[in-house]
């Protein structure tokens, strides 16, 4: 299964040989959990849970860099997936901050309580 | 062969958790759903030949957040959400949001899928360790630097939003709630004494 058995003069592509699934399965996937993350974001009241909606939206972003650097063999891809994965870091750090200091103020972490500018 | 299986295992698990994650009331069930989200997407990235990403997943993700966010979870000691007194059309508009991006992905499927297929290149060395680091060092040292500053940001971030203010009036405020939790936890045991 590991395509370095193969010969490297052959240039057959692997998916259509049913050795891999192809890059269309990986975007599937990547879309289907993006739909999940994004339905969440909307459904959830909870701040925290919201956040963990986001963290699955990023995710599914990182899927297909991976399967696309795979498809093109081009290592950029995997690099992005390092960025936006610093990038989650500092959202967990900044976001999680907030929360605790919207806790504080409100005593709970409802997203429907932050309504203090409205009106 | 058995890269199809494995992928189809852990897709399922993924989109398993993914919804068992956004089914949960209580958010410490969630997180421990989205963990295994994290790591069926980490088995995922073994079969697409990125080990150190899928280690990094695991490290990060799995290791770092959700610990911050369990973590935050239990210091806030929060319970189940409430009964759903929001807004109604909310609920109409996510549910058409998700048709839209399902229907998008599908799309996507079909029109990747009945493209023209190009053979995949197969470079052994993309996605090891070494190639990783040595692109990110010469040729995205630019983007490394400016993720440096980012999280030289987020620290000073977390730390102003998180400290515990010490001005008199900020003081004030959070000693009169701790006056109104005490107030309710007494009125609590008299409940509970009658």
């Amino acid at each position: 299964m590991v395509s370095g058995q193969k010969n490297p003069t052959d240039h057959r592509p692997l998916t259509t040989d049913n050795m891999e699934p192809s890059l269309s399965t990986y975007l599937a996937l990547s879309g289907i959990l993006f739909t999940i993350g994004a339905v969440g974001v909307i459904f959830k009241r909870n701040a925290i849970g919201m956040f963990m909606c986001i963290e699955l939206m990023l995710n599914a972003v990182n899927l297909t860099f991976v399967a696309f650097s795979r498809h093109y063999a081009d290592v950029t891809g995997q690099l992005f997936v390092f960025m936006v994965m610093s990038v989650a870091a500092a959202e967990a750090a900044v976001g999680l901050g907030i929360i605790i200091a919207f806790f504080r103020n409100r005593q709970s972490v409802d997203v429907d309580d932050a309504s203090i500018l409205k009106n | 062969m058995a890269t199809t299986v494995l992928f189809f295992i852990f897709a399922g698990l993924a989109i398993g958790c993914a919804l068992s994650m956004v089914y949960h009331r209580n958010p410490l069930y969630s997180a421990v759903s989205l963990v295994g989200v994290f790591i069926s997407l980490s088995c995922i990235y073994v079969t697409l030949a990125a080990p150190f990403i899928a280690a990094v997943q695991i490290l990060i993700y799995a290791g770092a957040i959700m610990v911050l966010v369990v973590f935050v979870i239990m210091l806030l000691n929060l319970d189940e959400e409430k009964p759903l007194n929001r807004l109604r059309y909310l609920y109409s508009i996510g549910g058409f949001l998700g048709i839209i991006l399902l229907a998008q992905t599908f799309f996507i499927f079909i029109a990747v899928h009945k493209s023209p297929k190009k053979p995949v290149a197969t470079d052994e060395t993309v996605g090891k360790t070494m190639s990783i680091g040595a692109n990110m060092y010469t040729e995205y040292l630019l983007p490394v630097e400016i993720v440096g500053i980012l999280l030289l940001m987020a620290i000073i971030g977390g730390v102003i939003l998180a400290r515990r203010l010490s001005q008199p009036e900020l003081t004030l405020v959070v000693n009169n709630e701790l006056d109104k939790r005490n107030e309710s936890e007494e009125k609590d045991d008299y409940r509970i004494a009658l």
